[in-house]
């Protein structure tokens, strides 16, 4: 897998991108490595969102540059980046109300080798299984999420991009949720996942990447952040 | 009122309404697929239509290729021509305000139209039935050409709603008409899947086209007469359903049939009387339905 020597995988410089006219990042700097799970914290608005959307091209009025595995992802068209490893599970789960779970979960094509079986999603995410042929939108919220998260590990991309897993959900799923991504990074995938709740994000991270304004304000490590969470909750605006 | 009718005219009236409902089912349904992946409201495709029974009528007369010839080539051409199409007016527009896209299509139904009326006038040409004939049923009679009209289109019709919910194409093609990009970010070659839905709903006019050929006179304005009735169709079956769209079209031809049996002063206004009606009562089904 051709990378840069000291293991970074993505590598986004100077990223800026729009909304039409209105500009919502303003030159984003950070790294991933492989095999880390890195969050993406910030207030809202602040472009965390964007900056996953920006990377998989669903923003397409972008400039700088985003480099994954060495190669510049600015110019490809979102199925493009796809293809070359990347997957995303959006805020809003984005989950098909007029397909079924089974329908819902074995829609992404496999693209590289390696993706999860049909068979190894049921047993990896049980309670699909049991609800295979529901209406996807008629599953709880936390199902739609495990769901969103199941079916984005069909292709085979190693890169995860996670939109907010644990919004809007109950303590005890969210707890579940942050076991299965972090089974998900022993599995070997490299997670690059946005979120506000700062309790979630510590318990699953490796590093941490403050966004404020459409820009990096900072970076942490784990245990800096456990030695500076009052710092930190002032970017948050908690 | 219902003096002097008689079984031969209720029955001759449904049998109408029948192939008029298949030609609007065939036409809402292309129409519908259309809308609901790409949001483009394809005011083409009445000239598409048209275009379908012209390439018939061209290949008869010009290259000896008879109707059941036609059937599989004039589609093929007319989806031909609605890849062309996409790839050269509606790709430019395709994030403007869909206002644009459905004044193009507009522009592009004068402009064939024009042109086929340069070249062939506006009277009508005339294609004759390759299916003559008929059986006497008792009640009523049976033109072999209207009952190959009706089974074939109810095929079509059946066999393109399988399509879309029983196969994996039309998963992607479901899922895409509520969000494109998730779809496009699993992989996915969404915008080549545009262009082609565009030509699949393209030909399926064409294909109406080269039906109609026998039954209606092959002039350059049969689909903008009959667009005006396609469009209420699409309306009452909810924009983008493929199933309302299906069974609006038939229930419409029916009634309309009916209509014309029994108040035949209102077989005109019947199906915009019906689109007023479900407009006032069920909006909301016409702007977010998408469902079946």
């Amino acid at each position: 897998m051709p990378h840069d020597a000291d293991g970074t995988l993505l590598a986004v410089d100077n990223l800026k991108a729009w909304y039409a006219e209105s500009q919502a990042l303003h030159g984003v700097n950070f790294k991933v490595k492989k095999g880390e799970l890195v969050t993406l914290i910030g207030r809202n608005g602040a472009g965390k969102s964007t900056t996953l959307r920006s990377i998989m091209g669903i923003v397409r009025n972008r400039q700088g540059s985003i480099k994954f595995e060495g190669q510049e992802l600015i110019g490809l068209r979102t199925f493009q980046i796809a293809r070359k490893g990347i997957a995303w599970c959006p805020e809003e789960r984005g989950i098909f109300s007029d397909l079924s779970v089974r329908e819902n979960l074995t829609l992404p094509p496999h693209l590289i080798e390696g993706g999860m079986t049909d068979d190894e999603l049921m047993e990896a995410f049980p309670n699909l299984k049991a609800r295979a042929s529901s209406g996807g939108t008629q599953l709880s919220g936390g199902e739609q999420q495990m769901l969103a998260i199941a079916r984005i590990l069909r292709n085979g991309c190693k890169f995860l991009l996670l939109d907010e897993p644990s919004e809007g959900l109950a303590p005890v799923i969210v707890k579940e949720i942050g076991n299965q991504i972090r089974q998900l990074k022993a599995r070997g995938y490299t997670i690059l996942l946005v979120e506000q709740n700062l309790n979630f994000a510590r318990a699953v991270a490796d590093r941490h990447v403050v966004i404020e304004h459409g820009q990096v304000v900072d970076q942490l490590t784990n245990e800096e952040l456990a030695a500076n969470v009052d710092r930190v909750k002032t970017y948050l605006g908690v | 009122m219902f003096d002097g009718i008689t079984p031969q005219l209720l029955f001759g009236q449904l049998l109408i309404g029948f192939i008029n409902g298949s030609f609007y089912a065939m036409l809402a349904m292309g129409l519908a697929i259309i809308f609901g992946l790409m949001r483009v409201v394809n005011f083409a495709h009445g000239a598409q239509y048209m275009l379908g029974a012209f390439v018939a009528w061209l290949l008869l007369n010009i290259f000896g290729v008879p109707y059941w010839g036609a059937l599989f080539i004039a589609p093929v051409v007319v989806a031909a021509f609605g890849l062309v199409m996409e790839r050269l007016i509606l790709k430019p527009i395709a994030n403007l305000d869909h206002l644009y896209s459905l004044l193009i299509t507009y522009a592009a139904t004068l402009v064939i139209e024009g042109l086929i009326r340069q070249r062939y006038g506006s009277t009508g040409l005339p294609y004759s039935s390759p299916l003559p004939g008929g059986v006497n049923l008792g009640f009523m009679f049976m033109p072999w050409y209207r009952l190959w009209v009706v089974l074939f289109s109810a095929v079509t019709c059946l066999g393109t709603w399988l399509l879309i919910e029983h196969t994996k194409l039309g998963a992607y093609l479901r899922a895409a008409n509520q969000a494109p990009e998730i779809v496009e970010s699993f992989g996915i070659n969404v915008p080549r899947m545009v262009t082609l839905t565009y030509a699949f709903g393209v030909g399926l006019a064409g294909l109406s086209g080269v039906l109609a050929a026998p039954i209606y006179q092959v002039s350059p304005s049969m689909g903008s007469t009959l667009m005006i009735t396609i469009f209420a169709v699409v309306v009452i079956g909810g924009m983008g359903s493929i199933v309302g769209a299906i069974v609006t079209g038939y229930v419409l031809g029916i009634l309309e049939g009916l209509t014309k049996v029994f108040y035949p002063e209102g077989a005109n206004l019947v199906i915009f009387f019906i689109m007023l009606v479900v407009l006032i009562f069920r909006p909301g089904v016409q702007l977010n339905g998408k469902g079946n």
